[in-house]
């Protein structure tokens, strides 16, 4: 089946509502689990890969939450295919350069994605809207319950499961949510808020993952460590410091409206000015200028605009769903001129930002 | 700034490694970093300090034989230090001692403390079970209660046969 013909359209992906998703994105858990003895996708040869794959695929498949399912190995992907999925955060940037003896499987709701020799045999994530981290972790738990009955998993009683890097080691998993955090960077409390849940042993990074820049101010963390911990404890864990993240950046914007109230609507309204009026503009800014216009949004300054459609603009907007969109031979620069002009058009309805007379407390928005 | 190695030339590759709370600088000058093999800062990976092979260390080493390689997949040390990823799963038992050290610094602790397969579980559980059958039924022929060591008898010869299906499966 076609891709794009299975692939949420980004309109109904960003209308997807999740608790918490005026700050949390998305929340994520995955698995990775390794068969018994077959050498590592980084170290087997290629024949042996695709051994592999014709095991592991069909039993991924016929898993009962993948009833409905789009399931290609990466060879017959394009590269623009490959790099819409990543833009779709749905396969890492690591699974998008793989070829033959590799493979993916995500179902029609776009909540369960398989990567088949990433960097371990199975890399198995349940995705969620908004934050979902202990839903999340049940539904993979569940489908790997499933799994562990139809493939023998590389396991040790002593260290658990075993997985080609040592950081994944034990219960192999990484719970991830993605935040948007633009009031932390506007009171410039975000490095702070780094560090500390640095020091907690939880990683904070970029918008597509390791080794990525925060672009529009969303960032990803998540745990480290995967040894020496249950499951449903690092969940706990990640979950109790993401509340307090929350909290952090809905009082940075109730004190930066209160105190600062010129300093947020002059942001707003520069960034609608020019998102609204551009005739060239890099993917970089439109991104950093759509979580301003987001910020606009929850902070009731936009009463025409919900956050869906700046949310669709975030994943339309960027390179590879351009290319798709037009063409596949456009130049960087001839990107630039289709993205603000498909920004002016699309916002060609919207009323510029008015601020409020009085600031109102960040309980009382519209969420 | 000299290059801590010589102490003449004037140090231009700078490497700075994190790993936990700690952070380690070293200054080279080209030669030197050359010399050990540091040249190339894809190369020298995490694997090198996590397994205890800093670079000086290293150049320390003989180079001849000896070097351990995984019976499975034919992994060596020297593939771990360059990719910084193990070749198959029984690369755990192959690099158990290198390894031990590095588990340690990257995570809580070295135990698996979650979830299990369950076939796996069910053995574990059989086995603990045999255990405390084997050594009641010691008791009872200690005590000469042979009512009760026939029943533990029969006890174990189940809990085996229920093992040795969960094996076969």
């Amino acid at each position: 089946m076609n891709l794009h013909e299975f692939l949420l359209s980004p309109d109904e992906s960003a209308r997807r509502e999740g608790p918490h998703n005026k700050i949390v994105m998305s929340s994520r858990v995955r698995l990775a689990r390794n068969i018994k003895g077959a050498a590592f996708p980084g170290w087997a040869k290629k024949a042996d890969r695709i051994k592999t794959l014709d095991i592991v695929r069909p039993a991924v498949e016929s898993l009962p939450q993948m009833a409905d399912h789009f399931s290609e190995t990466m060879d017959n992907l394009t590269l623009l295919d490959k790099n819409i999925l990543v833009e779709r955060h749905l396969i890492s940037r690591e699974h998008a350069a793989k070829n033959a003896g590799s493979g993916l499987v995500f179902n029609r709701e776009e909540t369960l994605c398989v990567m088949i020799n990433e960097e371990d045999h199975l890399r198995m994530q349940a995705l969620r809207p908004g934050l979902q981290l202990k839903q999340a972790w049940q539904a993979i738990d569940q489908v790997d319950s499933k799994l562990e009955k139809k493939l023998e998993y590389a396991f040790s009683p002593d260290i658990g499961y075993l997985t080609a890097c040592p950081t994944n080691l034990g219960t192999g998993i990484r719970v991830s949510a993605m935040l948007h955090l633009p009031g932390l960077v506007l009171a410039e409390q975000i490095n702070q808020i780094i560090q500390a849940v640095n020091k907690l042993g939880l990683a904070v990074r970029g918008l597509y993952g390791e080794g990525t820049e925060a672009l529009g101010n969303v960032f990803q963390v998540s745990n480290q460590m995967t040894l020496g911990e249950a499951e449903t404890d690092i969940v706990e864990r990640l979950s109790k410091v993401l509340s307090q993240i929350i909290e952090h950046e809905e009082n940075a914007r109730g004190t930066l409206l209160e105190k600062k109230p010129k300093t947020v609507y002059n942001h707003i309204g520069r960034a609608y000015g020019i998102l609204a009026n551009a005739h060239s503009i890099s993917s970089k800014e439109t991104m950093n200028l759509l979580s301003l216009m987001r910020l606009g949004v929850d902070l009731g300054l936009f009463p025409d605009l919900d956050r869906a459609p700046v949310d669709e603009l975030f994943v339309v907007t960027q390179p590879n769903h351009l290319q798709k969109r037009y063409s596949d031979k456009l130049t960087a620069e001839e990107r630039d001129l289709l993205r603000a002009d498909m920004l002016r058009e699309r916002l060609r309805t919207v009323s510029r930002p008015k601020p409020k007379p009085t600031p109102p407390s960040s309980g009382a928005e519209k969420s | 700034m000299l290059c801590c190695v010589c102490k003449e030339k004037e140090a231009k590759v700078h490497l700075t490694q994190i790993v936990g709370d700690k952070m380690q600088k070293v200054d080279l000058c080209e030669g030197c970093a050359a010399q050990k093999g540091v040249n190339d800062p894809a190369g020298f990976s995490l694997a090198d300090l996590l397994l205890g092979l800093g670079a000086t260390q290293e150049a320390e080493q003989s180079p001849a034989g000896g070097e351990l390689k995984c019976p499975n997949c034919g992994f060596t040390q020297a593939d771990f230090k360059k990719a910084g990823r193990l070749g198959c799963s029984e690369c755990y038992v192959t690099f158990s001692e290198g390894l031990d050290g590095l588990l340690k610094t990257m995570h809580k602790g070295t135990k698996h403390m979650g979830k299990v397969p369950h076939a796996m579980q069910q053995s574990r559980e059989l086995s603990d079970r045999l255990k405390s059958l084997q050594k009641k039924l010691d008791k009872a022929v200690t005590e000469e209660d042979f009512e009760q060591a026939a029943s533990m008898r029969d006890e174990i010869k189940a809990t085996k046969e229920k093992l040795a299906a969960l094996a076969t499966n």
